[in-house]
């Protein structure tokens, strides 16, 4: 085992009955390190938070914390703090008193306590609302109590189950840099799940896509965007369009006078491969640009900021998207030519892109 | 055409009028009877008095009726909160197709006649019952449990069951499955999550639950009846025999009428003392 690793799973596994929810899950983290797990429902995320909470035993494998195994403790012994996607607040305690919970399950000083508990309810902003009930507190004030409740206990690692999932559009995006600012700010390693792939990549230093219970890709948010290489995590993370290619001597082609050119060698002459390219890296050309693929567009979508034409061409459809410059958009039906920067098509993995 | 103030009335009609000819009516009638006066030569002596409450209070017979019957209650509200409250919790634990039939289980009181639920208690509890040839057969003493206040708080117990967990059951079902788990990584053993996070969220069930039982248990007549037997009386039972044994109607009426008046009080001191300490708490 490594020992700069601050809290590792290695081989995490579980299964209820002949159903898979979770195989061979590994993964390192930093101390300090805020962790996205992103996938769609039933991907096995919530499996492995609730593996890492304790409330579920894994059926293989073990978890490392500072160096320690908790596999088998028990959830009140573990002592991490969890933030739970409907956020579980005692209805029967008042903000302060569901606040101080944890700290009175651990003896704490009441003298230092009330003082911990107070310190943290200005940290989310909730000193005003000590007193009241959570059921007289709007969903945002709810979401910061859940974490005032599980940030007090100063938890070695912070579980977020869908901390978000529950508030408005509006609030969500503020509560995404809230979130942010107070793990930076109290440096707590932390775990999130999500299924809102915006979310994870905003906020997260580092993000694991799963699906079906494995692990796709774990890396940091931007380098996942641009250089996903399976077909899953194109498509989950971000939009993305796969054309086929044929491998040739230098370079791979896409129809009869259409080549991209490669760096490296990709495969045997001949072979056929999928390649990807997000809908940003294709530009409408302008006069000063050499066309490199006729299209007709059909359909527009206006996004506010962005524009989305989904096109036709000998390629098949495929969906570009401009910044919107506040200049009138391309018209429906209208021909038009792309070009792109070759650098940006990726070569799906071996085993994709057989699919 | 009836204007739309008066349609409520109109369709409530056929209730009220139900209650007013089966509830309000005998009621009224048993109020005024209690204020007669029986004598055993003539029968009902018209005219109104207190004599017949008088009689009640001066008199210490009644108020040990009335003090057996509270114990009597007392203890099967006490025990039926002990055993209803981890039933029902343990019960709302329970797998799908566990839980429905020991839920029947829990019901089925309710489901036989109260004379045979009795009887039975009899044939459990008698001196050559069940628990006696257990006794005896283990080489202890037998006991003598049946036709003591002992023998109807058990069988009391058995049949007001349902009515405490029921609602207990119903507020445990409004708990937030995660809550448990939050007190748990906060560091709250079993204990704690039971003591502090569930059982402060149940109270309410567990109050409606008690006063529903002591209020059933109190003016209860067939077990107290048939499992008391004659020596153990009680309030319901006493009121029986004042009607159709003495066939002093008056002092029948006035000790129901006591028994009613205390209930209610009970059921308003408890409610009100609740009040103020959980409205607040629950939002209720």
């Amino acid at each position: 085992m490594n020992h700069t690793d601050y809290l590792s799973l290695q081989g995490l596994s579980k299964s209820y009955g002949k159903v898979t929810a979770l195989s061979d899950f590994n993964l390192s983290v930093a101390q300090g390190e805020f962790i996205s797990l992103l996938g769609p429902s039933g991907c096995g995320k919530t499996t492995t938070l609730q593996l890492l909470a304790g409330f579920v035993q894994p059926s293989a494998g073990d978890i490392f914390l500072n160096g320690k195994s908790i596999t088998h403790l028990p959830p009140n012994e573990r002592g991490l703090g969890i933030v739970f996607q409907s956020y579980a607040l005692f209805p029967h305690m008042t903000v302060r008193e569901n606040v101080s919970f944890g700290l009175e399950m651990r003896n704490m000083d009441p003298v230092e306590r009330i003082e911990r508990v107070n310190r943290i309810l200005a940290m989310v902003q909730l000193d005003a609302y000590a007193d009241r009930y959570p059921r007289d507190l709007s969903g945002g004030q709810r979401q910061r109590v859940a974490l005032a409740r599980a940030i007090v206990i100063e938890p070695p690692v912070l579980l977020l189950d869908e901390p978000l999932s529950n508030l408005d559009a509006k609030l969500r995006e503020a509560m995404q840099f809230e979130l942010r600012r107070i793990q930076r700010k109290l440096g707590t390693t932390t775990l999130m799940v999500t299924h809102d792939q915006a979310e994870a990549l905003s906020i997260s230093d580092r993000v694991v896509v799963m699906d079906s219970g494995r692990i796709q890709q774990i890396d940091a948010p931007h380098a996942l965007y641009e250089s996903s290489d399976s077909k899953f995590v194109s498509t989950f993370v971000g939009k993305t369009n796969f054309l086929s290619a044929t491998v040739r001597a230098r370079s791979l082609q896409l129809s009869t006078d259409l080549h991209v050119q490669t760096h490296e060698p990709i495969g045997h002459e001949g072979s056929k491969v999928t390649l990807s390219i997000r809908p940003e890296k294709l530009k409408f050309a302008q006069v000063s640009d050499t066309p490199k693929l006729k299209v007709q567009i059909k359909e527009r979508f206006f996004l506010g900021n962005l524009w989305l034409y989904r096109v036709d061409s000998e390629l098949g459809e495929l969906e570009v998207s401009c910044i919107n410059d506040g200049m009138a958009p391309k018209n429906e039906s209208g021909v038009e030519h792309l070009t792109w920067d070759d650098a940006h098509f990726k070569v799906m993995s071996a085993p994709e892109a057989l699919k | 055409m009836i204007s739309n103030t008066r349609t409520p009335y109109f369709l409530s009609a056929p209730a009220l009028g139900l209650f007013g000819l089966m509830v309000l009516f005998p009621f009224l009638l048993t109020f005024l009877l209690s204020f007669q006066r029986f004598d055993h030569q003539v029968g009902i002596v018209p005219g109104y008095t207190l004599d017949v409450y008088k009689h009640i209070l001066n008199d210490s017979f009644y108020w040990e009726v009335f003090g057996r019957t509270a114990w009597v209650s007392l203890s099967t509200t006490l025990l039926c909160v002990l055993i209803g409250a981890p039933e029902a919790y343990v019960l709302s634990r329970m797998r799908a197709p566990w839980r429905s039939f020991f839920l029947v289980i829990i019901l089925s009181p309710l489901l036989i006649s109260v004379v045979v639920r009795a009887f039975g208690w009899s044939l459990v509890l008698g001196p050559a019952g069940l628990l006696n040839s257990f006794l005896q057969s283990i080489g202890l003493d037998r006991v003598r449990i049946l036709y003591t206040p002992t023998a109807v708080v058990i069988a009391l117990v058995h049949v007001m069951l349902p009515f405490m967990v029921i609602p207990v059951w119903t507020s445990l079902q409004k708990l937030d499955p995660q809550i448990e788990n939050a007190a748990l990584s906060l560091g709250a053993s079993k204990f704690q999550v039971w003591w502090r996070v569930v059982l402060p969220q149940i109270t309410p069930g567990l109050l409606s639950g008690a006063l529903i039982v002591f209020a059933l248990s109190a003016s209860a007549f067939a077990i107290p009846g048939l499992v008391g037997g004659r020596r153990v009386k009680m309030v319901a039972t006493l009121i029986y025999d004042e009607y159709l044994h003495e066939l002093n109607w008056p002092l029948g009426a006035a000790i129901a009428l006591i028994l009613l008046l205390v209930n209610l009080l009970v059921m308003y001191v408890t409610q009100k003392m609740m009040e103020g300490r959980y409205a607040r708490r629950m939002g209720s």
